[in-house]
């Protein structure tokens, strides 16, 4: 059984300009130990989708009644939209699920230790001790690269590097044994060097704890160095998903073959750079159809839009929802 | 390279007194020794993690930041000024001439200026611009050339994309007609959909008004996709120079070459092969001895801990400070 699933997730905000729709009926799975990269522009939507699985999102959202999230733990099924009081909303929110943000400074607390921060969770969302969540922590800190770990958890978070600060951050996130992790540009901030390393880390310690990880990012390279499989996304909704190599080597979205040709090569300098024309619209001039037509350069005729395109089986596990796969498949 | 050299530093130097108090005073040196020529016209990448200096490099060639020791001077045909002495109207001049492009497009445009009042705002600034309709003509046409939409320049910042905003800072900055620019981290905060457009809209503007880049950024790919020549900085000092072709197909440096195996591949089955960093930038405030990259240096060896590298000439235009530049390049499989 999966360790996630997410049907027809759809959210909704209300804002001073009227109703935006941030996720449109996404659908997706997560298996135990299994790495899923989500990937998209700014504005796509993937850090709302990934925080709906906590319903961590701003309090002028609406779930659509159709929106369904079940994640299967040891101890059987929690389903995600039924819990209300923050109080049930602990079993997911740093129980079953953490979280590692992009931007490491904004996350910690600046006037309290990191240890103290760590510790806390720990007595929140287990039974122990505090002197046995200091004895964990200490351990996790160790554990993430951290030298001279019991010093570290007596310090602030300004008196730490980026880099540091990131593996502190995932070692705060994994102290509590989560079921699912869910890494928000966990490398975005951080330079191409540290970004290495912490990559190289957190491919350890999914092999150590086996848990799922969704993993959202706007860099390719990343995805195709951390990831099982990948899903994209534009304008709030899922537009493709497959295993990594399937999607990477042979991508079936339009979209998803600007994002690859959009990304300078180091093997060719002397290709150009071929950006994905036009800008994302606003979310709240969202185009009829297929939301991606203003863009696209393989429109295939007026069907684009005005229909919403569906699932077509592109590969094995590999789907993509866009009309020119669907007139292919007629055609074949 | 016979084009005539735009901005020559030698030995460039930039200091930061930081610490208050008598017994507490220490110098940060974010900028040291650095002798770049970038020539007119070309494309100068500078290529460094945080806090090797990149930017305060950047800063100090616009007069930004206090130059501490050295030499820095500029030269277009048309004026020609010493960088560690310019001031008053000189240097009002200077500014006219010399211009930067932030990293953040969120960040630098003001939320409460239309798009036509930031773009003119310089014009008006230096008194480059008589009549209103001179400025409104100026500013059409620098958006114009910036792919801006005209319908937009009665909007206010908020109505756009990262990209979209990104283009009104280049206008911005092109709008009194500078002849060199500093590009600093320009493309950053983008996304790779836009940042390849933004990069792409650049190199045009560089080539149709003939200008001359200095271009920051920390990320290799796309440095070597913009850049003539690139220098690559560790901890205020130029550890290795080339064309870009030359670095890219044989940097020489080991911290050059574990910046490239640090880019994560497109290919998922190349997973792990990179050759890894240890370790992290140290502190400019307490710098390492010697050779500034052996603490992380996987081929470092007594004399690195004890004697600063020269900046060898290795092949015509290509520089690197390494002690061991050439065992190791003798090493290599060719």
């Amino acid at each position: 059984m999966s360790l996630l699933n997410v049907e027809n997730l759809t959210l909704q905000f209300d804002t001073d300009e009227g109703r935006i729709t941030a996720v449109d009926n996404v659908s997706f799975s997560l298996e135990r130990g299994e790495v899923m990269g989500l990937v998209g522009e700014s504005g796509s939507g993937k850090s709302v989708t990934a925080k709906s699985l906590m319903k961590l999102n701003a309090g002028n959202g609406h779930y659509s009644p159709k929106s369904k999230i079940t994640l299967h733990l040891d101890d059987g099924a929690v389903d995600v939209m039924a819990l209300k009081s923050p109080r049930e909303m602990q079993v997911v929110r740093g129980g079953a699920i953490s979280m590692i943000f992009q931007e490491p400074m904004a996350s910690f607390a600046p006037a309290m230790t990191i240890g103290k921060q760590m510790v806390e969770q720990l007595l929140i969302h287990s039974d122990m001790s505090k002197a046995q969540a200091k004895e964990l922590s200490v351990e996790m800190l160790d554990r993430v690269g951290i030298s001279d770990a019991s010093t570290r958890f007596n310090q602030y978070a300004f008196e730490m590097s980026g880099g540091m600060r990131q593996r502190a951050m995932i070692a705060m996130a994994l102290s509590t044994k989560p079921k699912l992790l869910i890494a928000d540009e966990p490398t975005t901030a951080l330079d191409v060097t540290i970004q290495a390393q912490v990559i190289d880390l957190m491919k350890d310690l999914v092999d150590e704890f086996h848990m799922g990880i969704i993993f959202i990012t706007h860099d390719l390279g990343v995805v195709a160095q951390t990831a099982d499989k990948v899903a994209v996304m534009y304008l709030g909704r899922m537009i493709e998903q497959g295993p990594v190599r399937d999607v990477i080597r042979h991508p079936q979205h339009p979209y998803t073959q600007g994002l690859l040709d959009a990304l300078p090569k180091l093997d060719d300098l002397d290709a150009p750079l071929t950006p994905v024309a036009g800008d994302i619209p606003s979310p709240l001039e969202r185009p009829s159809g297929c939301v991606f037509h203003t863009r696209c350069p393989k429109v295939v005729g007026d069907v684009c839009k005005t229909d919403i395109p569906h699932w077509v089986d592109t590969g094995e596990n590999h789907r993509t929802a866009c009309h020119l796969c669907d007139a292919k498949g007629e055609a074949a | 390279m016979s084009d005539p050299l735009l901005i020559t530093t030698k030995n460039l130097c930039v200091e930061f007194k930081i610490g208050s108090g008598i017994f507490n005073k220490s110098v940060l040196k974010a900028v040291d020794g650095i002798s770049i020529d970038i020539p007119k016209g070309s494309f100068f990448g500078v290529v460094g993690e945080s806090g090797s200096g990149k930017t305060t490099l950047g800063r100090a060639l616009l007069k930004a930041v206090p130059i501490a020791r050295g030499d820095a001077s500029y030269d277009d045909g048309e004026a020609r000024y010493d960088l560690t002495t310019l001031a008053g109207p000189d240097l009002k001049d200077y500014r006219k001439r010399a211009q930067l492009i932030f990293q953040d497009p969120y960040a630098a445009l003001s939320p409460r200026m239309t798009v036509r009042d930031i773009i003119a705002e310089p014009l008006e600034v230096m008194g480059l611009t008589k009549t209103r309709d001179e400025t409104d003509a100026r500013v059409r046409e620098i958006a114009e050339k910036c792919r801006l939409n005209l319908e937009h320049l009665r909007r206010f910042p908020h109505a756009f994309s990262g990209g979209q905003r990104q283009r009104i800072s280049i206008a911005r900055a092109l709008v009194s007609g500078p002849q060199f620019i500093v590009a600093d981290e320009s493309v950053a905060a983008l996304d790779v959909s836009i940042q390849a457009d933004v990069l792409n809209l650049l190199k045009s503007i560089q080539r149709d008004m003939g200008l001359t880049f200095m271009f920051i950024s920390h990320d290799l790919s796309v440095v070597a996709h913009t850049c003539d020549h690139v220098a690559v900085m560790y901890l205020g000092r130029i550890v290795e120079s080339a064309p870009t072709r030359q670095l890219f197909d044989n940097p020489r440096h080991p911290y050059t070459k574990a910046l490239f195996s640090a880019i994560p591949s497109l290919d998922p089955d190349d997973r792990g092969k990179a050759q890894k960093l240890e370790g992290e930038i140290p502190s400019p405030t307490n710098q390492p001895p010697g050779c500034k990259f052996h603490t992380r240096c996987p081929f470092a060896t007594d004399i690195c801990k004890r004697e600063e590298p020269p900046l060898d000439t290795c092949e015509e235009g290509h520089a690197v400070s390494c002690h061991h530049w050439q065992e190791l390049s003798a090493k290599e499989p060719a």
